[in-house]
């Protein structure tokens, strides 16, 4: 079939210091994935085209890069499953990183952030002779985190990462999941610490575009979540993130829904005046959009179930929590 | 820029880190140069799991190394056999402390899988994962232990001074830069060879480069005619599917449903040792009882719910390459180019014959896996061997003067790259050359050899070398030049390729992997022995040396 790929390149040792496009028109097998084109452009048609790759088998983790405006390891993308009806495919390197050259990118920001979660195992106390005594299903429990790569697809597409770079992002955070679940860590108090501060669990956005990038099923974002769960079980309650998040849980367990009026305060406190008006504007731009909370906030019909309902899913949320850190025997 | 280090280590898959560790608890300063980014590197792709014999548990380990030995077709040294099996048990055990996940029974304790050529089940694994899950907790220790990495620095050359390496010149992608790095060790763990074969389940960046910088330094290549074709690839793209499969029960098929390993190994069945099942699987194919080149490997009767658990990958991959689902329906496969038992001949140290050169991993010939390898000892070689090149390295260069080479050396090599880039384009590529050397050799070094076909493939790649030595290339630029980095590792591969065609060529017997259809039978009396490759003039000249027998006299191998 014919293909034209359209490949975003960026050469530094360029006069012009500015990316272009670049067509390449290909007449490729069916079966070909986006990164069998890339190298049929490198072997047959311009030597000159950088990236990086080599398992071809989604395990290494090289070829993260975005096709289409959404980040994907390009050896596991059909040409067929990506291409517009003209037989286009648009590639472009991951985003949230610096290019170095065409679909190459700068990952040693990504690898400083893995880093600073302290991504090694912290045992309690000696090392048994022989192995740790835990469950399989502990252990397997694990498998689907450890299934990261760490290709960066999901940091590409973190839209907080693409207005504030300091958030350790969903592949740091993904990673600091496989401690706090491993039953064999013994840090998992200082851990948490660590990652209940700015920059860690709550300035994630929970907008989901991690998951859907996230091309080995490792789901940073849920992981994000329970890490908050921890956390707050914890007793890490004083971040804007962890009373954010109680409000929500007050107010809905009150009225059965959201005040949002009294959801600010409770976050930022009623007396946090300079936090305060620094929504004023926020407040305006929603009024002038018709966005504003009523006034007068009555509870909804049957709000007797709800607050049942967040009853038993906190209890259920602490038999787990006690589960998880019995887990090692 | 001159850098110095005590050690370093080239390559940081499982061998290289596992090196880099214990030479950095030995006391050295020491530093890995890898030219891609740790977990980048190939041992990812091993996915069914690493032997031992936990004695603790009743598996004594000469079990193992016998299994072992039975496996190598009587060629593995098996004084480092007896090392490798002995201290498996405590290296799994490190691996589990270190963080890996590995699966369990019912007490919690760790759980084992059956795995081929051998009587019981002695394989702890995490799913099918299990080489990504160690290479990534091994890089978890790298980053707990601080260890200096230069990462996406390509060594072009070994430095070498009255005989002893001292040293490595490397390119440094990002910027271009030439570096030279001194060091009174050098431990080479680059991995395997594989895509001096076209096609292969090894990664794009699997070429030889380590046993092509021995060789050019005067090291000697040995056994580099034992070749490793793996029973289960897919055909499309070369993409391995794990042993694991058949140690968890799956059925190899011919096109009329027989399940045909009942006439090649009745005992074993599909889990005979590697070599056995891909002759016999190309048999089937050559015979017509193939499908469209293939054979079947056949899950559906280990259920979906099992297939998810511990073979979840492998379904992944299926499902993205073939469209189909392990638990649906047999998905067709065929013996693929996956290892090089062969390597740069070592002592169980990992020290070669060149004083302050170390090798280990699959870039080293210790011997172990004589003429066929047995799944699942491949990691437990690169762990086992990599811890003891380190130390042994760190002993060697601890107490030594930092080697005194001039920056000229720097120079030399800078105007040989800088003489690859100005080579005039003509009509021929290095990918052209390459794909020509991977076809041959899988035409002719594969599961089945002949004189004649070892032969031309040897002349091909002479005169391959010949169009390499003056192929252009079209990027000049500096930064992240792949076409650069892709005509030195043609070079490496070129170097492989005639050693591996002329080492085939002088094993006139058929053994392990080395199976010859003009000389079918082993010969012990005379190829009871290593085959042994050095650089000549001339090309590679072959001498041989002995096999170490301690206990396991050889017997006829049957499965």
């Amino acid at each position: 079939m014919d293909i034209s790929l359209k490949v975003k390149r960026f050469d530094p040792q360029r006069e012009s210091e500015h990316a272009f496009q670049q067509e390449y028109v290909l007449d490729v097998p069916d079966y070909f994935t986006v990164l069998d084109a890339l190298i049929e452009v490198r072997e047959n048609v311009d030597e000159t085209l950088a990236f990086r790759c080599s398992c071809r088998a989604a395990i290494c983790g090289s070829c993260a890069m975005r096709v289409n405006g959404h980040a994907t390891l390009a050896c596991k993308t059909k040409l067929t499953d990506v291409m517009t009806s003209d037989q286009v495919v648009a590639v472009e390197p991951a985003g949230n990183l610096p290019v170095v050259r065409d679909l190459v990118v700068d990952m040693v920001p990504f690898w400083d952030k893995v880093h600073s979660v302290s991504p090694w195992i912290r045992p309690d106390g000696p090392e048994p002779e022989a192995e740790y005594v835990v469950s399989n299903d502990a252990m397997s429990h694990l498998n689907q985190v450890m299934g990261c790569i760490m290709c960066g697809a999901c940091v590409s597409d973190c839209t907080v990462l693409e207005v504030d770079n300091n958030f350790l992002g969903p592949a740091a955070l993904a990673k600091a999941y496989r401690f706090v679940a491993d039953p064999r860590d013994g840090a998992v108090p200082e851990r948490l610490n660590e990652y209940q501060k700015p920059g860690g669990v709550w300035d994630c956005t929970r907008c989901f575009e991690c998951v859907q990038a996230c091309p080995k099923g490792v789901a940073p974002m849920e992981r994000i979540m329970v890490l908050r769960e921890h956390v707050l079980a914890a007793g890490h309650k004083g971040t804007y993130g962890a009373r954010h998040t109680r409000a929500f849980e007050k107010l809905v367990a009150h009225s059965g829904r959201l005040d949002e009026l009294k959801l600010v305060p409770m976050t930022f406190g009623f007396f946090n005046i300079p936090k305060l008006i620094g929504m004023i504007p926020v407040a305006i731009r929603a009024a002038a959009k018709f966005k504003t909370p009523p006034l007068i906030h009555k509870p909804v019909q049957g709000v007797e179930k709800v607050r049942r309902l967040v009853k038993r899913v906190k209890s259920y949320q602490d038999a787990t929590h006690d589960n998880r850190s019995n887990g090692v025997s | 820029m001159i850098l110095d280090h005590d050690v370093i280590v080239i390559g940081a898959g499982l061998a290289g880190m596992r090196a880099a560790l214990a030479a950095q608890q030995e006391g050295a300063n020491v530093a890995v140069v890898s030219k891609v980014h740790p977990v980048r590197s190939h041992s990812n792709a091993a996915q069914g799991g690493i032997n031992a014999a936990l004695t603790d548990r009743g598996d004594p380990w000469e079990d193992h190394a016998y299994a072992t030995v039975k496996g190598s077709d009587y060629l593995g040294d098996q004084d480092a056999i007896e090392v490798m099996a002995k201290e498996a048990g405590d290296a799994v055990i490190e691996l589990e402390h270190m963080g890996v996940i590995f699966s369990r029974d019912e007490e919690g304790r760790l759980g084992t899988r059956r795995f081929g050529g051998q009587e019981r089940a002695r394989t702890f694994f995490v799913a099918d994962i299990t080489g990504q899950v160690m290479l990534h907790v091994l890089h978890e220790q790298l980053m707990k232990a601080g260890t200096k990495v230069y990462e996406e620095w390509f060594v072009t050359s070994l430095v070498m001074d009255e005989g002893r390496c001292v040293g490595v010149t490397a390119l440094e992608m990002m910027t271009g830069e030439l570096h030279l790095i001194r060091a009174n060790a050098v431990i080479l763990a680059t991995g395997g060879l594989g895509r001096v074969f076209e096609p292969s389940t090894n990664g794009l960046i699997v070429t030889g480069d380590g046993m092509a910088l021995a060789y050019e330094a005067g090291g000697s290549l040995m056994d580099m005619e034992m070749v490793q074709y793996h029973p289960t690839t897919l055909k499309s793209n070369g993409v391995l599917i794990t042993e694991a499969a058949r140690g968890e029960g799956a059925y190899l098929l011919n096109k009329d449903g027989e399940r045909f390993m009942e006439r090649y190994a009745p005992n074993m069945m599909e889990l005979a040792s590697r070599d056995v099942v891909s002759r016999a699987e190309q048999t089937e194919i050559n015979e017509g009882r193939g499908i469209d080149g293939c054979v079947l490997l056949d899950l559906r009767h280990l259920g979906r719910n099992f297939i998810e658990e511990r073979l979840r990958y492998i379904n992944e991959v299926t499902m993205d390459f073939l469209g189909m689902d392990l638990a649906d329906q047999p998905i067709p496969i065929r013996p693929g180019m996956h290892y090089q038992m062969g390597g740069v001949k070592t002592n169980v140290d990992g020290a070669t014959q060149i004083p302050g050169l170390y090798a280990a991993g699959e870039c080293a010939c210790v011997s172990v896996h004589g003429g066929n390898r047995l799944g699942a000892n491949s990691l437990l070689d690169t762990v086992i061997f990599g811890r003891r090149s380190g130390v042994a390295a760190t002993e060697f260069a601890l107490g030594k003067t930092v080697p005194a080479v001039s920056e000229t050396v720097i120079d030399t090599e800078q105007r040989r790259l800088r003489s690859i880039i100005e080579r005039e384009i003509g009509e021929d590529s290095v990918a052209s050359i390459r794909l020509e050397m991977g076809q041959v050799m899988n035409e002719n070094l594969a599961v089945f050899r002949e004189k004649n076909g070892m032969e031309a493939a040897k002349r091909k790649i002479v005169e391959l070398k010949e169009r390499a030595r003056i192929v252009g290339i079209r990027d000049k630029g500096r930064v992240y030049n792949t076409a650069l980095l892709f005509s030195l590792e043609l070079e490496f591969m070129l170097d492989c390729a005639e050693v591996i065609a002329a080492s085939g060529l002088s094993r006139e017997e058929s053994r392990g992997a080395h199976f010859r259809v003009d000389m079918r039978e082993r010969d012990d009396e005379n190829f009871l022995k290593h085959t042994v490759a050095t650089k000549s003039e001339k090309g590679p000249e072959i001498s041989f040396s002995p096999v170490t027998i301690t206990r396991w006299q050889p017997e006829e191998r049957k499965y």
